[in-house]
C-alpha cells in the first residue's frame, strides 16, 4: 500500500540523487581507489591490535590447553559454543539477503547485498575458528572429516556435532561462491579502473575474463540465479542444524522441538542487527547515502522486527512447554532462568530481544539511523546472552543437585572472543578498502533511465494520438 | 649388554680404571673410615685440585685427571653436594677468575661430571634374567600380604606389585581386622606416599649430607658411654608402641639401660579411652566392640564405623546387619526373637556430622559437653549403680534430650545382651567409664563388648609421657633424644612448647619419613623407611599379629625404628628382618622355615589374637560427678565449646603430603584442601557468617579463634547437622614443611590444643572481615525435592516391599527397537545405599587403580575435579536448621544401556561393549565435551589441562600398568575396571585351556577397585547375566531402582533404596518412607 508521506514518497525510494552509470561507477570505486581516510588507519590499527590479542590468546590456549576458559564439569561448553552460534547468526543476514530476495526480486537488496555477503563470510570465518579450538586436541580436528583412512574408522554420523561440519562447511563454500560469482563483473570494471599495474593484474585474474559479452551476461545470470537457489535452502538448513546440537541431546533446557525455527530467526535477527551495525557507520563515512537509502534502513528494521517477534514467540513457546510438560526438571530449568544465579543475563536478555526491538514498530524511529544503530547493537548483544542463557544456565543445573556449579568467563574468554570481533572488524575494512563494497552493476541496473525505452506499442501510439 | 658397557663405550676415555666400570665391581671402593671424617675438612679441596691441574696440558691432563679420581680425598669432595672452596672462585688472587682458568676449571667440571655420574651410578642390570624368577611373568601383577597400621592399629592388606612396584593396596580377607577385603581410605592412600618424590632421601647432619656409616661411628662412642651409665639422659620418643617386635626390643633396651626413658605420644591418642578403662576396671584393657550381635547400637560422639581400630571389621559387621532387602524382619519384632539377620538400629548423638551420623536411624546433634550429660542420663535410667544424673540440664534441648534417654534406654533394656553402647575416642574418660557401667548392664560385656589386653605394648598417658619428656629437656636431663616417626614440634600440645624445650636436648636425632617440622630441629635426620620397604610386624585389635613385609627395596636407603633400637642396643649389623624373625621363631615353634613362610602368605600369624578378659567395671560415682560438673561447664564467658578433631582424610596431619587424601572431599562438607571452622546454620545466622551468594559459593568469610593466648584465623564452614552453638575444628593442616603438596595448605589449628583440652576447648569467636576461597565439590545442600537417594522405613517396606517403586516415574520401556541380545556377559553393579557409610574408600582406591590425576585447590574451585567415583551427599529435613537424616551416595559411570553420551560423540570415542560397557577410547577422543553435556549423571572427567606429571620419575612408578594415562584434552570416566575384567577373562581362558574349569568367568572372579575396597560391601559386582550371581540376586530385590530412570538410559549401575529403622518412640509409625525424600 503505497502511501504518499509528508516528506515524500512511500516506500522511499531504493536510490536517491541525481545519478547516472557513470556517477554510480565513479562513487563506489572511489572508496577503493580514492585516497585512504585518516579513520581508516584509525580504525584498522585499533582492529589490527584486537587481531594480535586473539592470536596471542589463541597461542596461550593452545599451549595449555582448554582449561584457560571458564569450562568445568558441568559446564563443559561456554564461550566457545556461545560464540560460534552467535557468528554463524549473524552470517545469516548475507546469504538471506543475496539468495532468498532475489529470488523475492526485492530491488532493495543491490545496495547491500555485496556488503552483506562479506559479512557472512567473515562471520564464518569468525565462527569456524571456535568448534576447532574449542577441542580438547585440536591437532585431531580433521577426524571430523568422513576421510578414508588406513583404520577404517569413521565418524560417528549420529552425532549433531558431525552434522554441524557439513552444513558450516557447505554454507561457507556455498557462500564464498555465491559471493564471489556476484562480483566478478565488478572485478572486470575495478580492472579496467585501476591505475596501478599490480592492481590490474590482480584484478584482472580474480576477473576471469569478463568482458560483459551478452554471453558472459546470460551464463552469469543463470550461474548467480542457480546459485541463490542453492542458498536458500542453507539459510535455513545451517542454523537448524546447529540447533541440533542442543536439540538432540536431553538437557532440560536444550531438548526442545522448538529449537530449529528459532534458531533460524534468531540467526537472522541477529544478522540483519549486525549488517545494521555495521551499514549505518560506513553509510555516513563513505556518503553512501544516495545508495543506501531510507528504504534500506526501513525494510531491515522490519525484518528484524518480524524476525525479533519469531524469536519471542519461541521463548514463549519454551516457556508454556516446560510447563505444559509438567517435567519437573524442565520447569526448574525455567524457574531457575528468570530467578537463578543467572537471573541478570535472562532478564537483560528479554530487555534486549524482546521488549525494545518493539520500538521498530513505529516508522519515525524505524527511520532514524541513530536510533536504528544503537538497536542493533542492542540485539546484538541480545542475541550473544540468549546463546548465554541457553548454554550456561541449562548445564549449570541439569539433574543431579550434587554436580551443579557455576560458569564464568575468564580472561582469556573475552579475549578470544573479543579478538574475533576484532579479526572480524578488520577483515570488513580490508574489503572496503580492496572490492567494491555496493554492487556496482546491479545498482546501476537501478538508476534513472536505465531501461531502454521500448517502443510505444500500436494501441499506443493510437490511444495517444 | 649391561648399562656400564654403554657407558664405557661412550665415555671410555673419561673414565679411568679406578672408576670401577669396566670391572663391573659395585662402585665406590669402600672407602676407609679414617680417611672419611663426617665433619672434618675433606683431603682435597678444589684448590688441591687445581693444583695438581695447574700445568697438565693435552693427554697429560686427562691422566691426571684419573689419576686425580683415584684418591680416596677427591671421593669424599665429590659426594659432598657443595664442593668446600667454591666460594673461593669467585674472590681468586687478582681480582677474580681469569678467562684461561675459568675455561680449564669449567672443562675440569666437565670432565668431573662425568666421573661423577659414573662413580655415584648404582650397578643396574637390564639383561633379561638369565634365571626367571619364581612365578613373576610380565604384565601379570603378584600380590604380596603385609599390614597398614595407622595409630598403631594393623589392617591386613594385599600389596598388588607389578614387576617389583607395588601400586594398589587391597585388604586382605584373611585377616580378621578386614572381613570382607576392605580397607579404610588411608590403607588405600599409602602407597602413593611411598613415592612421594618430597620424602626426605638423604641422612643429613645439620643439613649436610652423610652416610649411614658416620651417623653410626659419629654415635658409637655415646652408645659405649650409656652402657656404663645405664643410659642416663637417653630419651626416645615414638608414636605408640603396637610392633611386639620393636615392644621386645624396647623392653629389652630399657632392661639394659634402665635409666633410659621411652616416650610415647600420638597426636590422634586413644589416651581417653586408656583413661576410661584404667578408671572402669582398675587395669588398661582394650575394649573391642563385635557388632555382629548387636541389635541396637548407640555412638557416643563416635564415628566407629569410619574412624579410629577397627572401623572397618565395625563397617563390615554393621552393614551385615542392614541387608533388609532379602525380607528381614525388623529388630523391633518381639523382644527376644532375637533374629541374626534382623536389621539393627544404630542411634547417634554426635556434635559434627560424620559418617557414623549419616548411618544412623536417628541422629541427635548435641554439644559434646551435652554428649557426656546424655552418657549420664541414660545410665541413670537405666539403673546403673551410683549414676545420678538429677544435675544434667540439656538446656534449650532437654525436651528431645529427655525423650531420647527415655527411648533409647527402653529400646536397650528390650535388647539385653545384643546391643551396646559405643563412646567416642574423643568422649571424656568419664564418659567412657559410664558406658562401660551401661555395658554391663546390660550384659553386653562378653558379647558385644570384648575385653583383652591392650594392643599397646605399653599403655601410657601419653600427655603425662610427653609432659615429663619436656619438663626434662628444659631441666637438661636430657643428653640424646631420639624421635622415631613422631613430628611433635607440630603436634604436641601447644602449652608443651615443644620446639623450644627440645633446645635443652644435646643430641637430637629424627627418624621420618620427610624432613618435616621436627628434623628442621634436630641435627641428625635419617629417612625412615616406608612401610612397603621395611620389616616389621603390627598388631590389629584383635591382638591379632600379622608380619609387614617390604615389597620394594628402600629408595632412598630409609631405615626402620628397629634399626636405630638396635644401634642403641650395640647391636650392630643386624637387620630387622632378622629381629622380626627372631621375635618369632619362638611363637611359630615346629618347623620354623615353614610357618614363616605360610606367615607370609597370609599375612596373620596364628593364634596370637588376646583372649578375653572377665573385668567388673566400676568408678560410676566419680565419672557422674565429673559430667554433672562438664555439663554445667564454665560461663559463657569462657567461650564456645571447640571440638578439635583429626582431619578425616589428614588425619593428624602426617597424611598431609599426600595429594589423593587433600584431594578427598571431607564427608559432610565436600570441602577438599582446606580446614575451617565448622558451625550449624543458626549459629552462623547469629555470628553473621552465613552469607553466601552462590556466584561466590567459594568465598567464605573468616573468624579468629582464640583459647587462651593463641589465636587462629580461619574461614568458617556452614554444615547443617552440626550441633548449635559449637564449633568443630580439624587439625592436621597448616603444615610447614610437609613437602610441596601439604605446605601452607588450611590452617594449623594444634595451636588451638592444649594439654587439659585435647579433644573439647572453650574458645573465643569472633568473626573478621575477611574472606576466604574454600574449594568444594559440591555445594548444593538439596535433592529439590528429586528422586535420587530413595529412603524409607524398614516397617514401611515390610507393609509395601513395593514402597521405592511408588517414587518411580518411568513408564514401560517403549521402544521401535529390539534390544540388543547380551549373549555373552552383562556387567552390572548394585549399589547398597544401606551398607555405604561414605567413608571414601572407593574414592582412592578408584584413584589408584586407574591413574586418576590430582587436580589441586584451584582447578576443584573451578569444578573439575577427576575423581571417576564420587559421594553425593544430600541433606534431608524441613529446613536447615531441622536435618532429620542426611545421605550418602556414590555416583560413578551408570554404564546406561541406552547411553546418551555415545550418540553426540562426533568420532565414535565412547560406545558400547558386547558385554554391555560403556567404553571410553581415549586415543581416539578429540575432547568436544558433548558427552560431558549430555551425561545425566555428569560422572564424566574432562582433562582441561595436563593434569598428570610426567616430569617426576617416582611418581610415575604409582602407576597401574594396565590403565592408559590420559592426556590433555581427553575425556574419561568409570568403565567398571574393565582392565579387572580383561584380566579375569584371560585368567579363565588359560585356566580352561588347561583343563581347571569352563573357561568362564564366575561371580566373584572379577572385583572393581571401589568394590575391592569397600569396607562395607556396599558395591556389588558382576554378570547380570547369570541370575545366580550376586548382583543379580540383589538388583532382583524390590529395593532395587535406577538414578533418573524416568530418562530412559537404563544404567546398569542401579541402587537398593536406604531403610532405616526407627524407633516408633521417637519417630511415629504412620510415617512411611514414600514421601521421605524432601528438602530443605
Amino acid at each position: 500500500m503505497a502511501v504518499i508521506d509528508k516528506g515524500g514518497q512511500y516506500p522511499p525510494p531504493v536510490i536517491i540523487g541525481e545519478h547516472d552509470h557513470g556517477s554510480v561507477t565513479d562513487k563506489i570505486t572511489h572508496a577503493v581507489f580514492g585516497r585512504t581516510p585518516k579513520w581508516w588507519f584509525g580504525v584498522m590499527a585499533v582492529a589490527f591490535s584486537i587481531v594480535m590479542m586473539m592470536l596471542v590468546s589463541i597461542s596461550w590456549l593452545l599451549a595449555k590447553g582448554v582449561g584457560v576458559w571458564g569450562l568445568n564439569v558441568p559446564v563443559a561448553w561456554g564461550f566457545a559454543i556461545i560464540n560460534f552460534v552467535w557468528w554463524i547468526g549473524i552470517g545469516h543476514a548475507g546469504t538471506l539477503i543475496s539468495a532468498i530476495l532475489l529470488l523475492f526480486r526485492q530491488d532493495w537488496r543491490t545496495s547491500i547485498n555485496r556488503f552483506a555477503e562479506a559479512m557472512t563470510l567473515f562471520a564464518v570465518a569468525c565462527a569456524g575458528l571456535f568448534p576447532l579450538l574449542h577441542l580438547g586436541r585440536p591437532w585431531l580436528f580433521f577426524w571430523l572429516f568422513p576421510y578414508p583412512n588406513t583404520m577404517s574408522v569413521w565418524p560417528q554420523f549420529r552425532s549433531p556435532l558431525i552434522w554441524d561440519v557439513f552444513a558450516v562447511s557447505t554454507y561457507g563454500t556455498v557462500s564464498l561462491i555465491f559471493w564471489y560469482v556476484g562480483l566478478v563483473p565488478d572485478l572486470a570494471t575495478m580492472r579496467d579502473r585501476a591505475r596501478a599495474k599490480f592492481a590490474r593484474r590482480i584484478y584482472g585474474i580474480l576477473s576471469l575474463g569478463w568482458r560483459g559479452s551478452a554471453r558472459h551476461w546470460q551464463n552469469y545470470e543463470s550461474v548467480y540465479l542457480l546459485l541463490a537457489g542453492l542458498a536458500t535452502p542453507l539459510v535455513l538448513s545451517v542454523h537448524t542444524v546447529v540447533s541440533f546440537d542442543f536439540a538432540v541431546s536431553q538437557v532440560p533446557g536444550w531438548h526442545t522441538t522448538i529449537f530449529p525455527p528459532y534458531f533460524v530467526a534468531g540467526a537472522i535477527y541477529s544478522g540483519f542487527a549486525m549488517v545494521l551495525t555495521l551499514v549505518i557507520p560506513i553509510r555516513a563515512l563513505f556518503k553512501l547515502h544516495d545508495f543506501i537509502t531510507e528504504r534500506h534502513l526501513q525494510a531491515m528494521g522490519k525484518v528484524m522486527l518480524a524476525t525479533g517477534l519469531i524469536v519471542g514467540y519461541g521463548y514463549m513457546v519454551e516457556l508454556f512447554t516446560t510447563w505444559y510438560s509438567g517435567n519437573e526438571f524442565e520447569w526448574f530449568m525455567s524457574a531457575n532462568r528468570a530467578t537463578g544465579p543467572y537471573w541478570p543475563q535472562w532478564w537483560m536478555l528479554i530487555a534486549c530481544n524482546l521488549v525494545l526491538v518493539q520500538l521498530l514498530w513505529f516508522k519515525k524511529l524505524r527511520s532514524s539511523p541513530v536510533l536504528l544503530f544503537i538497536v542493533s547493537i542492542i540485539v546484538n548483544i541480545g542475541m550473544w546472552l540468549e546463546r548465554y542463557v541457553i548454554v550456561v544456565t541449562s548445564l549449570h543445573r541439569d539433574y543431579l543437585p550434587s554436580s551443579w556449579d557455576m560458569y564464568a568467563g575468564t580472561f582469556w574468554d573475552w579475549s578470544l572472543f573479543i579478538g574475533t570481533i576484532g579479526f572480524f572488524l578488520a577483515l570488513m575494512f580490508l574489503f572496503i578498502r580492496l572490492l567494491p563494497m555496493i554492487s556496482m552493476f546491479e545498482v546501476r541496473s537501478l538508476v534513472p533511465g536505465r531501461k531502454v525505452q521500448e517502443p510505444p506499442t500500436f494501441q499506443e501510439e493510437v490511444a495517444h494520438e | 649388554m649391561d648399562r656400564f658397557k654403554i657407558l664405557k663405550s661412550d665415555e671410555g676415555e673419561a673414565c679411568g680404571p679406578g672408576c670401577g666400570c669396566s670391572s663391573g665391581e659395585p662402585v665406590a671402593p669402600e672407602i676407609p673410615a679414617e680417611d672419611r671424617e663426617p665433619s672434618g675438612a675433606p683431603a682435597l679441596s678444589l684448590d688441591a685440585v687445581r693444583e695438581k691441574l695447574e700445568g697438565a696440558r693435552g693427554r697429560r691432563y686427562w691422566k691426571s685427571l684419573q689419576e686425580l679420581a683415584e684418591t680416596p680425598g677427591f671421593r669424599e669432595m665429590l659426594e659432598r653436594e657443595f664442593p668446600q672452596g667454591a666460594t673461593e672462585w669467585l674472590a681468586a688472587e687478582d681480582g677474580g677468575v681469569s678467562r684461561r682458568r675459568f675455561l680449564q676449571l669449567s672443562s675440569a667440571s666437565m670432565a668431573l661430571a662425568g666421573l661423577t655420574a659414573c662413580t655415584r651410578q648404582p650397578l643396574e642390570q637390564i639383561v633379561p634374567y638369565v634365571k626367571q624368577p619364581e612365578q613373576i611373568v610380565p604384565g601379570r601383577p603378584q600380590f604380596y600380604a603385609t599390614s597398614f597400621s595407622m595409630g598403631g592399629y594393623a589392617q591386613g592388606v594385599l600389596a598388588e606389585s607389578h614387576e617389583g612396584r607395588p601400586t594398589k593396596i587391597e585388604g586382605n580377607p584373611d585377616h580378621p581386622a578386614n572381613p570382607g577385603g576392605g580397607t579404610d581410605l588411608f590403607a588405600q592412600a599409602s602407597v602413593l606416599q611411598l613415592y612421594d618424590p618430597d620424602r626426605s632421601t638423604t641422612l643429613t647432619y645439620l643439613d649436610q649430607i652423610r652416610t649411614w656409616t658416620d651417623f653410626k661411628r659419629e654415635l658409637a662412642p655415646q652408645i659405649q658411654a650409656w652402657r656404663s651409665i645405664q643410659g642416663e639422659g637417653l630419651r626416645i620418643l615414638t608414636p605408640t608402641v603396637t610392633s611386639p617386635t620393636l615392644a621386645a626390643q624396647r623392653e629389652a633396651l630399657l632392661k639394659d639401660l634402665p635409666k633410659a626413658r621411652w616416650h610415647q605420644y600420638e597426636p590422634v591418642g586413644r589416651e581417653e579411652v586408656r583413661a576410661g578403662a584404667e578408671r572402669a576396671f582398675g587395669e588398661p584393657v582394650e575394649v573391642r566392640y563385635e557388632l555382629a550381635g548387636a541389635d541396637v547400637i548407640v555412638a557416643l560422639d563416635s564415628d566407629f564405623l569410619t574412624q579410629g581400630p577397627g572401623s572397618v571389621r565395625h563397617a563390615h559387621q554393621w552393614a551385615e546387619r542392614r541387608r533388609a532387602g532379602a525380607g528381614a524382619a525388623s529388630a523391633t519384632g518381639d523382644a527376644d526373637g532375637a533374629d541374626p539377620q534382623a536389621m539393627n538400629r544404630l542411634y547417634v548423638l554426635e556434635s559434627t556430622p560424620t559418617n557414623t551420623g549419616a548411618s544412623a536411624d536417628h541422629r541427635l546433634a548435641l554439644a559434646p559437653s551435652k554428649i557426656a550429660g546424655f552418657a549420664l542420663a541414660l545410665a541413670a535410667e537405666l539403673g546403673v549403680g551410683g549414676a545420678d544424673a538429677s544435675g544434667i540440664d540439656f538446656g534449650e534441648q532437654a525436651d528431645e534430650a529427655n525423650r531420647w534417654v527415655k527411648a533409647v534406654a527402653d529400646d536397650l533394656r528390650s535388647r539385653n545382651g545384643r546391643c551396646v553402647v559405643i563412646p567416642g575416642d574423643s568422649a571424656p574418660a568419664a564418659v567412657h567409664v559410664l558406658a562401660h557401667a551401661i555395658n554391663q548392664a546390660l550384659g553386653a560385656a562378653g558379647s558385644t563388648v570384648v575385653y583383652t589386653e591392650t594392643v599397646a605394648a605399653a599403655p601410657v598417658d601419653q600427655v603425662q609421657s610427653l609432659r615429663e619428656l619436656v619438663d626434662d629437656m628444659k631441666s637438661g636431663a636430657v643428653d640424646a633424644l631420639f624421635i622415631f616417626g613422631a613430628n611433635p614440634v607440630f603436634d604436641a600440645p601447644v602449652d608443651l612448647d615443644f620446639a623450644n624445650a627440645m633446645g635443652g636436648a644435646k643430641l637430637r636425632v629424627h627418624l621420618g619419613l620427610y624432613k618435616d617440622e621436627t628434623a628442621a630441629y634436630c641435627q641428625w635426620h635419617l629417612p625412615m623407611a616406608h612401610y612397603l620397604e621395611s620389616w616389621t610386624d603390627a598388631r590389629s585389635q584383635d591382638g591379632t599379629a600379622s608380619v609387614v613385609q617390604p615389597l620394594i627395596d628402600p629408595l632412598y636407603k630409609g631405615h626402620t625404628p628397629h634399626d636405630l633400637v638396635a644401634l642403641l642396643a650395640a647391636r650392630n649389623n643386624v637387620t630387622a628382618y632378622q629381629l622380626v624373625r627372631e621375635h618369632w621363631q619362638s611363637h611359630l615353634g615346629g618347623d620354623f622355615e615353614r610357618a614363616w613362610r605360610r606367615v607370609l602368605h597370609d599375612g596373620v600369624i596364628p593364634n596370637t589374637a588376646f583372649e578375653p578378659k572377665s573385668v567388673t567395671a566400676g568408678g560410676v560415682a566419680q565419672a557422674a560427678a565429673e559430667v554433672t560438673e562438664l555439663v554445667a561447664g564454665p560461663s559463657d564467658e569462657a567461650g564456645m565449646e571447640l571440638s578439635l578433631r583429626p582431619d578425616p582424610t589428614l588425619w593428624d596431619g602426617s597424611l598431609a603430603n599426600n595429594a589423593w587424601l587433600q584431594e578427598l572431599p571431607k564427608p559432610a562438607t565436600r570441602t577438599a584442601w582446606d580446614n575451617a571452622v565448622l558451625m550449624s546454620p543458626a549459629t552462623g545466622r547469629k555470628m553473621k557468617v552465613y552469607e553466601i551468594k552462590p556466584e561466590l559459593v567459594h568465598e567464605r568469610p573468616m573468624v579468629r579463634v582464640t583459647v587462651d593466648d593463641q589465636s587462629v584465623e580461619m574461614p568458617v564452614w556452614v554444615v547443617p547437622g552440626h550441633a548449635d552453638d559449637c564449633v568443630t575444628v580439624h587439625f592436621g593442616f597448616g603444615r610447614q614443611r610437609a613437602g610441596k603438596v601439604g605446605n601452607g595448605v588450611g590452617f594449623d589449628v594444634y595451636p588451638l590444643r592444649t594439654t587439659d583440652g585435647m579433644w573439647t576447648n572453650r574458645a573465643q569467636i569472633e568473626r573478621i572481615r575477611r574472606t576466604y576461597p574454600m574449594a568444594t565439590t559440591q555445594d548444593h545442600h538439596s535433592m529439590e525435592g528429586r528422586n535420587l537417594v530413595r529412603t524409607g522405613t524398614v516397617a514401611a517396606y515390610e507393609a509395601d516391599p513395593e514402597m521405592i517403586h511408588a517414587m518411580d516415574h518411568e513408564s514401560d520401556e517403549v521402544s521401535f527397537y529390539p534390544g540388543f541380545e547380551y549373549d555373552g556377559y552383562a556387567w552390572g553393579l548394585a549399589v547398597d545405599l544401606n551398607a555405604c557409610t561414605g567413608c571414601n574408600a572407593c574414592v582412592i582406591a578408584c584413584q589408584a587403580e586407574n591413574n586418576i590425576p590430582v587436580v589441586g585447590k584451584e582447578q576443584v574451585i573451578k569444578g573439575r575435579e577427576m575423581h571417576w567415583i564420587r559421594i553425593d551427599r544430600y541433606f534431608e529435613g524441613p529446613t536447615e536448621d531441622v536435618i532429620t537424616g542426611y545421605y550418602h551416595q556414590p555416583v560413578m559411570c551408570q554404564q546406561c544401556e541406552q547411553a546418551p553420551c555415545e550418540p553426540v560423540c562426533p568420532v565414535g570415542a565412547t560406545v558400547h561393549s558386547s558385554e554391555g560397557l560403556n567404553d571410553m577410547v581415549y586415543n581416539r577422543c578429540v575432547g568436544t565435551r558433548y558427552c560431558s553435556n549430555n551425561c545425566p549423571y555428569k560422572v564424566r572427567r574432562f582433562n582441561f589441562l595436563k593434569y598428570t606429571d610426567h616430569t617426576i620419575e617416582v611418581e610415575k612408578m604409582v602407576r597401574n600398568p594396565d590403565v592408559t594415562v590420559r592426556m590433555r584434552g581427553v575425556m574419561e570416566k568409570c568403565t567398571y575396571c574393565v582392565q579387572r575384567i580383561s584380566h579375569a577373562r584371560i585368567d579363565a581362558k588359560v585356566a580352561g585351556e588347561r583343563g581347571r574349569g569352563d573357561g568362564k568367568i564366575h561371580d566373584g572372579d572379577v572385583r572393581t577397585a571401589c568394590q575391592q575396597a569397600c569396607p562395607s560391601h556396599a558395591l556389588i559386582f558382576g554378570d547380570i547375566n547369570d541370575p545366580t550371581s550376586e548382583v543379580a540376586r540383589r538388583k532382583a530385590e524390590p529395593l532395587n531402582y535406577s538414578l533418573l530412570g524416568e530418562l530412559g538410559t537404563r544404567p546398569r549401575t542401579t541402587y537398593l533404596a536406604k531403610l532405616r529403622n526407627p524407633n516408633p518412640q521417637l519417630e511415629p509409625a504412620q510415617q512411611t518412607g514414600g514421601t521421605e525424600h524432601g528438602s530443605h
